[in-house]
């Protein structure tokens, strides 16, 4: 087969084959778009101003990797004028996040941006390997999602960011779209399509996926053609089978049509609540003063699980957490 | 011949002799009882790849190579990226 040329600069030879678009491009054009089309996102939603303090979720995975090389990359392009900074959490799971955690000390060094790394044993007294011991393996994803939120937000605080950006892709979106229609959430349908959620005075802060509308192919190729350092172990405490249902299901819908993805964002977007539906209401938790829709917050709910030797406690079902677990979005 | 798996190992084979060239379809279900030793579920589906894991011809995107029926020639590289895990 002779090599396809480049549909835009109809010189180079294409490399790859863009989902979106289906367009065949070379390594430059492809990253010209792609750059192009994130600072565009950042742009179009006003995701920063001048001045921020903009945290990165840094994962060492695939995604949070080349979100932190394209940021600061149009951060200088563009002169956006933000400070930014890797924010990494350290589940405690050894061989795995210790190994990411390198990773992520590899990026620090490489792209010269500041690292906090804030740890579920110094917030919670806990490391994942011990909860695991304590409540098995069948719900420990949840303990991690809701632990990892709150570890976000109090790692934000302490580096006095006003922004924390994850690498959440368009693959991941549509994801958790399908997966709140299938658990008919309806509250976190509504939300896990907003590229930026409001920060708050409870210590939530601002958060956005400059990546929304970027394809999982097109980041894995970023990464894989620029050679970006990233880690790509599966987490060890086997990860959230629902999850893994509904992202095979959605490869196989992206197989046969690949707008199949960005559809499903449009779905969830142009999905309107009718008004009379009772929304959960948002407060304080009691404990500790983190965004809570009971008396406690999740985190607070578990962990007095974990220290009264009951960790069944708030993983049972929607009678003592009305919203159920945590599916917001998988980690970044 | 190179082969990758997540970027971590590279395996030199050496496919066994037959009349004419090997195609990707026929290399794939040869990887996956030669080569694999768990979960060969995910690597193929059908008589292809898993959707969600990306071939690369000599770095190039298979889907500008032909797929499956791509005609595998004497030190190519081919690069299997799995993306259904691990943001
Ligand atoms: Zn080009
Ligand atoms: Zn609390």
């Amino acid at each position: 087969m002779p090599p396809t040329p480049c549909s835009i600069c109809q010189r180079e030879r294409a490399m790859l084959r863009r989902p979106k678009t289906l367009q065949r491009l070379c390594r430059s054009c492809f990253y010209a778009v792609f750059e192009t089309e994130v600072h565009q996102t950042i742009q179009r939603h006003g995701l920063f101003k001048r001045g921020d303090r903009v945290a990165i979720g840094a994962s060492g995975g695939k995604d949070s990797t080349v979100l932190a090389y394209v940021l600061k990359l149009l951060n200088e392009r563009y002169d956006y004028g933000l400070e930014l900074f890797l924010l990494s959490v350290d589940e405690g799971i050894t061989g795995y996040r210790d190994d990411s955690l390198e990773t992520v000390k590899r990026n620090r060094d490489q792209y010269a941006l500041p690292l906090k790394i804030i740890s579920y044993e110094e917030l919670y007294g806990w490391t994942m390997d011990r909860i695991v011991e304590a409540v098995g393996r069948k719900n420990n994803c949840t303990f991690c999602g809701v632990f990892r939120r709150q570890a976000l937000d109090r790692g934000a605080l302490l580096l006095g960011v006003d922004h924390i950006v994850t690498g959440h892709n368009a693959d991941d979106v549509a994801e958790t779209v399908l997966m709140n229609i299938l658990r008919g959430d309806i509250a976190r349908l509504q939300r896990c399509t907003e590229i930026m959620t409001a920060g708050d005075a409870e210590g939530a802060v601002r958060r956005s996926k400059p990546f929304k509308y970027a394809y999982e192919k097109e980041i894995v190729m970023y990464a894989y053609f620029k050679k970006l350092d990233y880690f790509s172990t599966e987490c060890i405490y086997s990860p959230n089978a629902y999850r893994g249902y509904a992202r095979a299901f959605l490869k196989d819908l992206e197989a046969s049509r690949p707008s199949a993805i960005l559809d499903i964002i449009h779905a969830g977007e142009a999905l309107l609540i009718r008004a009379d539906v009772k929304m959960p209401t948002q407060g304080q938790c009691e404990r500790c003063g983190y965004v809570a829709s009971n008396r406690l917050c999740k985190a607070c709910v578990l962990l007095e699980g974990l220290n009264r030797g009951l960790p069944k406690l708030g993983i049972s079902g929607r009678a003592s957490v009305p919203d159920g677990p945590a599916v917001s979005a998988k980690q970044p | 011949m190179e082969l990758l798996f997540d970027q971590q190992h590279t395996v030199k084979v050496q496919l066994p002799a037959k009349e004419g060239n090997f195609s990707i379809r026929e290399l794939l279900p040869w990887i996956r009882d030669k080569l694999l030793r768990e979960r060969p579920e995910l690597f193929m589906q059908g008589d292809t790849v898993r959707p969600g894991v990306l071939v690369l011809i000599n770095d190039v995107d298979w889907e500008l190579e032909g797929e499956l029926e791509y005609q595998i020639a004497e030190g190519d590289r081919i690069t299997f990226i799995s993306t259904l895990h691990g943001g």
